[in-house]
């Protein structure tokens, strides 16, 4: 009995943690358990799902604020969107001290986007996977634990990688343009050691080339990762709250007070790390 | 790590979030409110200016207010000096024109009294001639002593 349960709960753990699946095997789409083998061409379509609806809803959103925009007396939606646009740039014009047409929105994508994903944290961790049970069951004729239901997007590593990734694309794009190829290659082997002395110098580059790549190739991982573990440790301490009966609710008031701090603060950190990355890779002085 | 490819998915939907959010979203709104925040500071500056120009004008109002004040006490002053003067010029034509009239009065007094007198003294002659007429009737020549009377009559 006693094994049967902790059975129970580390396979509710394991549902809650699992993304629902589609890929294509031998040229029809298949979901979920027969996605197992596919390897990488796998889609994880809660996390895309949920993703793009947020992004959407984001773009929605600003959107509409964009087109009232006026130098008239803002309304009470204006003045808060115009208050992130205002946080946003203050944040970008005291961080970045180049002109880009690009780190100002970028950083606002980032923020709000990332913020929206981590917000679906504090819908109740079982409402919208149980509905989505429910629906498979009832209109699919699916067995409801087949069905597969992650609502958080950031917890969610390909989530997190790809933010990180486009991020680092724009990195070396910086670096590029700002100093050019030469520049960028000279800044990864000819520091942090240097030395006037020619035979010295190319002895030091492979350990130079060593240290800058490593330097370069932490930050996105580090963006990517900080973001994910955040997430996924508070969703899965949600789980566990969940997971242990009535006693639940106080604890879940607690632990999701604590994660509104937690979702604006990473949503925070990743545009400022964002900000600060560009900012070092198209500042020349190194 | 299961890394799949959800990520060149949401990879390819952050770029074009980005892109749309660069093209559609950030400029019309940053635009806005530099917009306003200019039309404000205008607008803060005005009320400045507004504020200055009104004090000069109440500065004006009160220098001009004094001057009148000023002026009008000077005319108060002027007029007041005149109507004495004109006072005085009518006591003094007044009293020239009492004294005038004084004077006349006092001249016509003095010509009835001499005609009175002339009168009663003629009166008085006639009479002394009468009595001295009664008295010596047949001894004087009222003719031939004439000039005697005439001379009686003057030191009267």
């Amino acid at each position: 009995m006693a094994a049967g349960e902790e059975l129970t709960l580390s396979s509710h753990i394991q549902h809650h943690l699992t993304n629902a699946k589609m890929c294509t095997v031998d040229g029809s789409l298949a979901f979920n358990k027969a996605c197992s083998e596919a390897g990488f061409w796998t889609w994880h379509i809660d996390t895309l799902a949920w993703s793009i609806g947020l992004g959407l809803l984001f773009l929605m959103l600003f959107r509409s604020a964009a087109k009232k925009a006026s130098t008239g007396v803002p309304g009470k939606f204006q003045c808060f969107i115009e208050m992130i646009i205002e946080f946003v740039a203050a944040n970008v014009k005291d961080t970045y001290h180049g002109k880009s047409k690009l780190i100002a929105p970028l950083a606002l994508t980032i923020f709000v986007w990332v913020f929206l994903m981590n917000l679906m944290d504090l819908v109740p961790v079982d409402f919208l996977p149980a509905f989505a049970g429910w629906v498979g069951a009832t209109f699919f004729g699916m067995d409801s634990h087949d069905v597969y239901m992650k609502i958080v997007p950031t917890t969610d590593i390909n989530m997190t990688a790809a933010l990180a990734i486009g991020v680092f694309l724009l990195m070396i794009g910086y670096s590029i343009r700002i100093k050019g190829v030469l520049g960028f290659v000279k800044e990864l082997t000819l520091h942090p050691f240097s030395t006037k002395i020619v035979p010295l110098q190319i002895v030091l580059i492979p350990f130079n080339l060593l240290l800058e790549l490593i330097a370069l190739v932490a930050k996105p991982f580090s963006l990517a990762l900080r973001l994910f573990g955040n997430l996924y440790a508070g969703e899965m301490i949600f789980i566990l709250i969940g997971a242990i009966g009535l006693l639940q609710l106080p604890l879940h008031f607690v632990w999701a007070v604590f994660h509104i701090l937690v979702i604006v603060l990473q949503a925070f950190v990743f545009m400022m790390l964002t900000i600060v990355y560009l900012s070092m890779a198209s500042s020349d002085n190194h | 790590m299961n890394l799949n490819a959800t990520l060149i998915g949401e990879l390819i939907a952050f770029i074009v979030f980005v892109l749309f959010c660069m093209k559609f979203v950030w400029p019309p709104l940053s635009n806005a409110i530099e917009a306003r925040q200019k039309k404000i500071a205008d607008g803060l500056a005005a009320t400045d200016r507004a504020e200055k120009d009104l004090a000069l004008a109440q500065d004006k109002a009160k220098d001009q207010l004094k001057d009148a004040k000023a002026q009008a006490a000077e005319i108060i002053e002027q007029a007041k000096k005149r109507e004495a003067k004109m006072l005085d010029e009518a006591v003094a034509k007044a009293n020239a024109e009492r004294e005038n009239i004084l004077a006349q009065a006092k001249a016509e007094v003095e010509a009835e009294r001499n005609r009175l007198r002339e009168d009663l003294r003629k009166q008085v002659a006639a009479l002394a001639v009468a009595g001295a007429e009664k008295i010596l009737q047949r001894s004087i020549d009222e003719a031939a002593h004439a000039d005697i009377l005439e001379k009686l009559v003057q030191e009267l």
